[in-house]
């Protein structure tokens, strides 16, 4: 049965990269025309350093994507590209190779969205527990309000809200970047520190906002499974408050609420992209606006396939940890 | 005569919504000897589910016990704090819910259940020791040692159910409480249950109440029955007596409108509906459906006297 | 023994005049504080198009960089626009946006989600696979695609469509899922035994029943197509010369307005869309309050 569940599962990512390389091949040429030759052809002709580079990169262009190619033969060519994952090189940042450059990228939007989805989910889910436990202290019950409207607005919001407060009001954090113009990265405990200091504004917009959101699950779920009749049970087994509270609401709740977090990746990978723009942080998504600023289309193209293939990945992962947490999966078809 | 072993007196439950107070029971007054069948049978919302959870003191907002005394032998339940209520759940008053329903968490499994029982009630034992106990609990009550290890889903619903009565037993209680232990389940299974139930509850030596809504299986296994209408005990005789020589309107009707195996008649059903519990009639709730009302039945509760050696009735018609 | 009345165990009787309506408004407090936002944006904007001149809202049409003073309330931008001006005509803009995109959506959304909870079968696996699929892939990438392929530049309008055509997703999820449990219902079962067809027994029976959940999912919908057409315009891909709400924010960003000081062309956007999501959230809020009547108890 298990082998089952997660052959299945396996196909769905592999379906997904497959989509993830067809939409970035068909979307652009939607209209029609093919932007990315358009793009290579404008930047060609504009001359300058890199003039013989790009007309290089031109003449390879036509030469597997042309006009006079088949339609389905530039698929397949472009799909054999991205199995191996040549993403061709940046046309804004010729001679560097997209790979390069993403690879550069990677790292700081792993930390930030790494560290503060963990952090929330983890501290959000627990607050909601608490806030549905009867034996909460009663302080707990004011913490509501503020999740609740922290929650209701977009990372990016929070995000320049927090830069206007702690970074030009108050001058207590800075305001843009990964670290401070000109210091040279390395694994130094003033780059470091210098790091987390930069990170505070951005990962704190994150937080604050996604906290509150798994809360108010958490708390609902918890609700919801409280009113169960195996809880019932369980009181008049005569358990012990904590013993119901964590072996029989927490540890059912928790079911759907994980459910939740990997309906809600994308979600949250869309936003923090915004937050790292706002805040000029080195990661995917300022690199991602600057392409786009750029007509950069292998850069787009590589970024997106990339974080849509990440995100598959990490889906998948959270459904082959789900039946490890709830037995009943096993038996169920999916 | 056999001591009392629970005894419960002028007991006042009532559920308060924005409409009004809801009296699920009200002034309910009975005692339970040692090694008894107590049956309470009534149809939906009549209060006796209300009475399963009141007795263990289990009644959440916006119910609230407003009067009345609970005696567990010489212990008024009622004084008890939180902590030590607790500790009186399932180790001396002990209830089987409607097991095949949603009665098990479903993520962890039977063995588990019936040790963070033990555990929680202070019962140190070794891996092996319980191990053991657990096997023995459930071949008690006639499941293989197999489903220990078994998630809640993985068995049917009279193991479900069996599995819930192992739980109960597990500390030896002096009173179980079985709450519509066989609704939801198909008769053979009933009967295997039902079987199950009086088996242990010889065991035990406890003494058992059962609520159900079925009278005919309810009055199969008990000695006693009682008979519940709109939060009021309203009847509580030996349970032949019940169907021999019913006092009270409701439970003549009642008997009156079961189907008989030898006789063919009109099917007989009571007309009218139970009232809300939070719009009671004047004096005596059945009055408005009663064939025999008078006007002093309009006017005042009849109390619930006990006109012969351990037959009680609430009614003015009966001398 | 003398029977207390009944009578005295009811409720206190409301005061003489006060309807249903304002009864139920006094228990569900989000319902009133999504309205009141909403109905103060709807003012700004409507005394704002009778009161201001919106031609004030293009480029060079005011004096540039001038902080907040009686003649420009809301001060000025880089490009001299007069922020109020900009507030004023960008508001709608965005709402519009947001609005055509979550209806669209949500239209949608119920058609394929009704279709493929009471058919089930192949269908169903279909609508349900793609969908969750969908839901997968994070939305404002595709948008990204989509709009950085669009060469001429976007329209107010065609953003809409743009950000449609991904909003159906969420919906026909949610909705399908709603579909489901009504779909066991005795009066479903009782309609479908007295041989109403498919079509007539979703709009006739269901529909009617999930009218306050559907309103739920559409404000739902605006609020995140809303955020997605905001999302877009600040990288950029929005409508160039609309002042739509996001696409001062990416002026705001491109002109690095704040580490420059001009902290009034920063907060009059921050402001309109803080109370857009919040009267947008607050609505959902209670919305979900009369469509769920089991959350009703708790908070």
């Amino acid at each position: 049965m298990r082998a089952d569940y997660v052959a299945k599962r396996v196909g769905v990512f592999l379906l997904i990269v497959w989509l993830a390389a067809t939409l970035n091949f068909f979307l652009p040429r939607l209209s029609g025309q093919d932007p990315v030759r358009a793009t290579l052809l404008q930047q060609a002709s504009l001359g300058g350093y890199v003039q013989t580079g790009l007309e290089a990169m031109v003449k390879e262009y036509e030469q597997r994507f042309g006009l006079d190619k088949p339609l389905w033969r530039q698929y397949l060519t472009y799909l054999g590209d991205v199995s191996r994952l040549n993403f061709n090189y940046s046309i804004s940042n010729y001679p560097r190779t997209v790979n390069e450059i993403i690879v550069e990228a990677i790292p700081w939007t792993v930390g930030l969205l790494g560290t503060t989805t963990v952090l929330s989910f983890a501290l959000g889910t627990f607050l909601g527990a608490l806030l549905a436990w009867p034996r909460a202290p009663r302080w707990m019950r004011y913490l509501m309000p503020p999740l609740w409207a922290f929650h209701a607005i977009p990372f990016f919001l929070l995000g320049l809200i927090l830069m206007y407060l702690l970074a030009f009001q108050f001058n207590l954090l800075p305001m843009i970047g990964g670290y401070r113009a000109g210091s040279f990265p390395g694994w130094t405990l003033t780059f470091v520190l210098d790091v987390l200091k930069h990170a505070i504004l951005p990962a704190l917009s994150i937080i604050l906002v996604a906290t509150g959101g798994w809360a108010l699950g958490m708390r609902g779920m918890m609700v919801t499974t409280q009113g169960e009749d195996y809880v019932v049970f369980a009181e008049a087994k005569g358990l012990k408050s904590l013993t119901i509270f964590l072996r029989y609401c927490v540890r059912n709740a928790i079911l759907p609420q994980t459910t939740a977090l990997a309906l809600a990746l994308g979600q949250i990978l869309s936003g923090a992209v915004l937050v790292e723009v706002i805040f000029n942080y080195p990661g995917i998504g300022t690199l991602l606006f600057r392409a786009v600023r750029e007509n950069d289309h292998f850069l787009i193209q590589g970024i997106v396939f990339l974080v849509i293939v990440a995100l598959g990945l990490t889906t998948l992962i959270l459904d082959v940890i789900y039946p490890w947490l709830d037995p009943r999966i096993h038996y169920k078809k999916a | 005569m056999t001591p009392a072993v629970l005894r419960v007196h002028d007991l006042v439950v009532h559920y308060h919504t924005p409409q009004g107070a809801v009296k699920a029971a009200d002034h309910i007054s009975f005692n339970l000897k040692a090694d008894e069948r107590l049956g309470l049978a009534g149809e939906s919302g009549s209060g006796k589910s209300t009475m399963a959870l009141a007795i263990l003191r289990m009644i959440k907002p916006p119910g609230r016990i407003e009067a009345g005394d609970i005696w567990l032998h010489e212990q008024n339940l009622m004084t008890l704090s939180e902590e030590e209520m607790r500790q009186v759940r399932l180790a001396r008053i002990a209830m089987i819910p409607q097991g095949s329903m949603n009665s098990l968490n479903p993520v962890i499994r039977i063995q588990e259940q019936i040790a963070d029982a033990l555990r929680d009630h202070g019962v140190r034992l070794s891996r092996r020791e319980a191990h053991e106990r657990i096997r023995a609990l459930l071949q008690s009550v006639g499941l293989k040692p197999q489903v220990a290890a078994m998630f809640p889903h993985e068995l049917s619903g009279g193991m479900k159910q069996r599995a819930c009565i192992a739980i109960a037993i597990s500390l030896r209680p002096q009173v179980i409480i079985a709450d519509e232990p066989t609704s939801a389940l198909d008769v053979v299974v009933q009967r295997q249950v039902m079987q199950t139930l009086a088996r242990v509850q010889q065991e035990l030596d406890a003494a058992v109440i059962m609520v159900g809504h079925d009278m005919g299986l309810v009055a199969q296994f008990v000695d006693r029955l009682g008979v519940m209408y709109a939060g009021k005990l309203v009847e509580l005789s030996p349970v032949r007596d019940i169907f021999t020589q019913p006092l009270h309107p409701y439970t003549q009707m009642l008997i009156a409108s079961l189907p008989s195996l030898e006789r063919k008649g009109i099917f007989r059903g009571i007309p009218g509906l139970p009232p809300l519990l939070r719009d009671l009639p004047p004096g005596c709730a059945f009055h408005p459906r009663c064939p025999h009302a008078v006007a002093r039945c309009q006017q005042e509760v009849p109390p619930f006297r006990e006109i012969r050696p351990d037959s009680w009735v609430a009614c003015h018609l009966v001398p | 023994m003398a029977q207390a009345p009944a009578s005295q165990e009811k409720a206190p009787p409301s005061p003489a005049g006060q309807s249903a309506a304002i009864r139920y408004l006094r228990r569900n407090p989000s319902l009133v504080v999504g309205i009141v936002l909403l109905s103060i944006l709807v003012l700004f904007v409507g005394i704002g198009h009778l009161v201001i001149d919106t031609n004030k809202a293009r480029a060079l049409s005011a004096p540039v960089m001038q902080p907040p003073s009686f003649q420009y309330p809301f001060g000025t931008d880089r490009q001299g626009r007069d922020l109020l001006a900009v507030m004023v005509a960008g508001t709608p803009l965005t709402l519009r946006i947001g609005f055509i995109a979550g209806v669209l959506g949500v239209g949608i959304g119920a058609v394929l989600g009704f279709v493929s909870a009471y058919y089930r079968g192949k269908i169903d696996t279909l609508i349900r696979g793609v969908a969750d699929i969908g839901l997968t892939v994070p939305g404002l990438l595709v948008l990204i695609i989509i709009a950085v392929s669009i060469k001429e530049g976007l329209t107010v309008n065609q953003m809409a469509l743009v950000v449609a055509s991904l909003a159906w997703l969420n919906p026909t999820r949610t909705i399908r899922a709603q579909v489901l449990t009504l779909r066991e219902r005795g009066y479903v079962e009782v309609a479908r035994l007295s041989g109403m067809s498919g079509p007539e027994i979703i709009f006739k029976e269901m529909m009617p029943n999930l009218l306050p959940y559907l309103g739920a999912t559409l404000v739902n919908a605006v609020s995140n197509a809303i955020l997605a057409s905001i999302g877009l315009e600040v990288l950029g891909l929005g409508p160039i010369d609309a002042p739509t709400l996001g696409m001062t924010l990416y002026w705001v960003n491109y002109n690095a307005a704040l580490i420059n000081g001009w902290w009034w062309w920063w907060l009059a956007p921050i402001v309109v869309i803080l109370i857009v999501f919040l009267g947008l959230f607050f609505l959902t809020v209670g919305l979900d309050e009369i469509a769920n009547p089991k959350l009703r108890s708790a908070v």
